[in-house]
């Protein structure tokens, strides 16, 4: 049995629809991505899935309960980390630990186990106001809250979110131990660079659904050549390309720019249109196509 | 004198705490500067320092030449500013949120007219030009929010993690108004998590703890470290300082 | 229960570390105390009286006319014996009760001198000062036309003024009870709403509802703190009333203190159904000035008499809530009357709980929306 299903989930917000008919499934133990940009939708298939909406449209399932039939037995079920910092700031470190604990009927001992690793860090600063923490440091803490109370199932809505990019690791490292004790757990994210850490990912834009597969999948929804291009003058390098016959995309990406060309281009062609524009140190080379890649080809061909 | 921004020994302490430790770079007229720290590494005061926004402890710093601690008000003048949080007013219409800016900065009226709608063109934003900003998708918002940023053809814009939360093609057409801008000669002073933006930069600083650790072009940084990627230089440097 | 007590510990944590808390609840009664104690005079109209005319004759026939046509004064009853005063005034309506002795029409017109007595309810000081003035003022208007230019032995009526229950007219007197349901209500009201606002703000009110707690466990917990913190308040300000200010308790203690939680109650019933509207603390805290603090200062007879109020007014004023427990105070402390008085008022109290604790709970979703 799957931990999470979600039936053609749809839910409004007036004239804005949220989520349209959004389908998939994560197995137990799994840990699944939300992929999207804000706006996309991932906030509001959160809160449906953690019984604070009810679907307009569909039916959704958490290990085996209807998030809304059911929402009472569910919600000792889950963790949920929202969004934006939902600590009291005005409380210590471990006094928020210590409330959440006592909420959801348990203590910190008996489940300490499970947050030992994360919370050996929080230790030194247990007697300090969770509001004067370091971003990376409320993170944690906020996660343990989540944790506290040994849930079957972990919501992490865009943790990472304005975090530095230590600080990001970190806590991808954290889900990887957490994954190794069977938790299952789906994540939301905007950084495409995190979807590689995940088992399976959802790509999400405006609402809908792009893509569902493993990352290296989504790598090969591209089909089209790709080439990673380089020169001297970056800026005049992206104005000159566009403007090439053979270019169907041409974006930034680090370092080098990634170029689609039409059908039967070759590196050959390319460098001689560059030459003849006189760039220099012009590397050009045949890539495969990322993430970022997939999901910017999704959104613009759907 | 072509530089933007001169630091030497730039330091501001607050009580014991010392947020900023004797920070010394310069940024020239027309480049693309990245400013990468950890979270409370100190950017933010850095940043406020040389917005003449807050006075420092000790050290110099010039701004497009003008003093941080003495000529505040005309160094307000040639920068602009642009955070996550944009400054547009939601509850106004986008020619209404240009003017409002334009108006700040002195712009008479034929210049405000004028250069609403040079924004409105150059930003495709015609058909919602008397829209609400509160109606714009996100991605416009932000545009909208860079061109007024520079409404008043500043010569520094401080640009605070200015794309956090959009679409990647949004994010690259971002990239592209800051590449253009740059061109135009406008200097772009830049903070962001996304490392692959780090590599758009000319050059890159990455502070630690208060301080400079490291500042290059992204090449020169990944060859002296010995990584591929921006996210490994940064690794390297900030890894085991952030935890406090 | 072990949930539950974590809960109202949490709520302890955050008003005892957030001084600005801490100083409205204990700040603020000192403060009320001291501000309000510049009572201020005001303008009567339609103040009910009551009339005991032993005389029956005609001159106190035409006082009374005069009395009533003035605009300040209705009558509301005519007593027949000295023994209805008191009774007339604990009822509470009649502020005023105006007295001919026997034979005063005839004194009048024979010796020349008559008197007459004024009795007002001085429990309202305002009230009772402004109306013994009108009145008398009538009276010596009167007695002016009824001599004749140049009169070598003018017509007298001495007006005798007297007040009752408040002999001394002191201020405190007034202002206390207003000042109790003031700080209650802000306390109570204000308070609750504005902390379960915050809890929607900084986004903890969605981890608390995914948590197995129930919504009225989270609601007895924002209420029960602050229910013990108005009672602890309401009664620093009694001792403050009788203490300092020397304001007798002439009925029981025990009813006072059970009105006063009472209206506590009622107050955190208004802060729950407010809290149950407002997404902000901004918005709770306007709803909450909005609708309880401008109303209870300006139409409960706190500051301004009822009396004296537009009709729409008045009429509003019925539902204020401080007004009726202003009634009650006043009924406890200074005429000693007990619940046989002042059961119709607890009664409007009891039911304004009921109903505004009924629509909050019914307004209660256990999701976001």
């Amino acid at each position: 049995m799957d931990a999470i299903v979600i039936d053609n989930v749809s839910k409004a917000y007036g004239s804005t629809k949220a989520v349209q008919t959004v389908s998939l499934s994560v197995k137990p133990g799994e840990l699944f991505g939300l992929i999207g940009p804000d706006g996309a939708g991932k906030t509001t298939l959160f809160k449906i899935l953690v019984t604070l909406l009810r679907p307009d449209e569909g039916r959704a399932t958490v290990v085996g309960r209807d998030v809304v039939k059911d929402f009472r037995a569910l919600r000792s079920l889950v963790g949920y980390m929202p969004g934006r910092f939902s600590l009291y700031p005005d409380l210590t470190v471990e006094e928020n630990l210590s409330f959440f604990a006592t909420v959801f009927g348990t203590s910190i001992q008996a489940n300490y186990d499970l947050i030992r690793e994360i919370y050996v860090q929080l230790e030194p600063f247990k007697d300090r106001r969770a509001g004067a923490l370091s971003g990376g440091m409320k993170q944690k803490l906020a996660l343990c809250c989540a944790l506290i109370h040994k849930p079957e199932v972990l919501f992490l809505d865009e943790p990472t979110t304005g975090v530095d990019a230590v600080s990001r690791k970190e806590f991808w490292e954290m889900l990887q131990r957490l994954k190794e004790r069977q938790l299952t757990m789906l994540v939301s994210t905007p950084y495409m660079d995190e979807a590689n850490r995940c088992d399976r990912i959802a790509l999400m834009q405006t609402g809908q659904i792009l893509a569902i597969d493993t990352p290296s999948g989504v790598e090969h929804l591209f089909r089209k050549p790709l080439y990673a291009v380089k020169a001297a003058e970056t800026f005049r390098l992206i104005q000159d390309l566009r403007k090439a016959p053979f270019t169907q995309t041409c974006y930034a990406f680090g370092e080098y720019l990634h170029l689609t060309t039409e059908e039967g281009t070759t590196p050959a062609d390319i460098d001689r249109y560059l030459r003849e524009r006189r760039h220099e140190h012009v590397t050009i080379k045949p890539i495969q196509a990322g993430i970022e890649d997939s999901f910017m080809a999704l959104m613009q061909h759907g | 004198m072509d530089k933007a921004v001169i630091t030497n020994k730039l330091t501001k302490k607050f009580g014991d705490f010392v947020a900023t430790n004797e920070i010394t770079f310069d940024v020239a007229q027309g480049e693309i500067f990245g400013f990468l720290g950890a979270n409370g590494a100190g950017k933010t005061t850095a940043i406020r320092m040389l917005c003449g926004l807050l006075k420092p402890t000790s050290g110099d710093a010039r701004i497009a030449g003008f003093d941080v601690y003495r000529q505040t008000e005309q160094i307000k003048q040639v920068i602009g500013y642009m955070s996550q949080k944009f400054s547009l007013y939601e509850d106004l219409t986008v020619r209404e949120n240009i003017r409002f800016y334009g108006g700040i900065y002195g712009l008479n009226r034929a210049d405000l007219k004028a250069k609403s709608d040079q924004i409105i063109e150059q930003l495709n934003l015609g058909s919602v030009a008397d829209k609400l900003v509160a109606s714009l998708p996100l991605g416009w918002k932000q545009r909208l929010a860079f061109s007024v940023a520079l409404v008043h053809n500043p010569r520094i814009v401080f640009l605070d993690e200015p794309t956090g939360g959009v679409d990647p093609i949004t994010r690259r057409q971002f990239w592209d108004m800051i590449y253009e801008a740059a061109d135009r000669g406008t200097t772009i002073f830049v903070t962001t998590h996304y490392m692959d933006e780090a590599e758009y930069c000319n050059r890159v600083s990455i502070m630690v703890d208060g301080r400079i650790k490291a500042l290059d072009t992204p090449s020169g940084l990944k060859r002296s470290f010995g990584t591929d990627s921006m996210d490994g230089v940064f690794q390297i440097l900030a890894r085991g300082t952030s935890t406090k | 229960m072990n949930r539950f007590f974590a809960f109202v510990r949490k709520e302890f944590y955050h008003i005892q570390r957030d001084r600005r808390t801490v100083l409205i609840l204990f700040g603020m009664p000192l403060v009320m105390v001291i501000l309000f104690g510049f009572a201020l005079t005001n303008e009567i109209k339609n103040a009910q009286i009551a009339v005991l005319d032993f005389d029956h004759g005609q001159h106190s026939q035409r006082i009374i006319d005069r009395l009533l046509s003035s605009g300040y004064f209705r009558l509301r009853q005519s007593l027949t014996s000295y023994r209805d005063i008191e009774a007339t005034f604990r009822q509470g309506h009649v502020k005023l009760v105006v007295v001919f002795p026997p034979n005063f029409t005839n004194d009048y017109a024979h010796d020349g001198l008559a008197q007459v007595q004024l009795l007002a309810d001085a429990s309202e000081q305002n009230t009772a000062i402004s109306l013994t003035n009108y009145a008398t003022s009538i009276i010596q208007s009167y007695n002016n036309e009824q001599n004749p230019p140049n009169a070598a032995s003018p017509l007298q009526i001495s007006v005798e003024p007297r007040m009752v229950f408040n002999p001394d007219l002191k201020g405190a007197f007034v202002f206390v009870p207003g000042v109790m349901a003031m700080v209650l209500l802000l306390v109570s009201a204000l308070m609750t709403s504005v902390t379960i606002a915050r809890e929607k703000e900084t986004g903890t009110m969605e981890v608390l509802l995914v948590s197995p707690l129930s919504q009225l466990q989270i609601l007895f917990g924002k209420v029960l703190p602050y229910l013990l913190l108005s009672f602890l308040n309401g009664c620093i300000i009694i001792a403050l009333g009788i203490f300092l200010l020397g304001i007798p308790l002439n009925g029981s203690l025990l009813l006072l203190l059970a009105e006063t939680l009472l209206f506590i109650f009622l107050s955190l019933s208004l802060g729950l159904l407010i809290s149950t509207i407002a997404e902000t603390q901004l918005v709770a805290m306007f709803a909450s000035l909005l609708l309880m603090l401008m109303p209870t200062i300006f139409l409960s007879g706190f500051i301004f008499p009822i009396e004296s109020m537009p009709r729409a007014l008045q009429f509003i004023s019925q539902i204020i809530p401080a007004r009726y427990f202003i009634d009650i105070v006043k009924g406890i402390m200074i005429k000693g009357v007990g619940l046989g008085y002042l059961w119709k008022e607890t009664l409007v109290l009891v039911s304004m709980s009921a109903l505004l604790m009924g629509i909050s709970l019914h307004n209660l979703k256990p999701r976001l929306e």
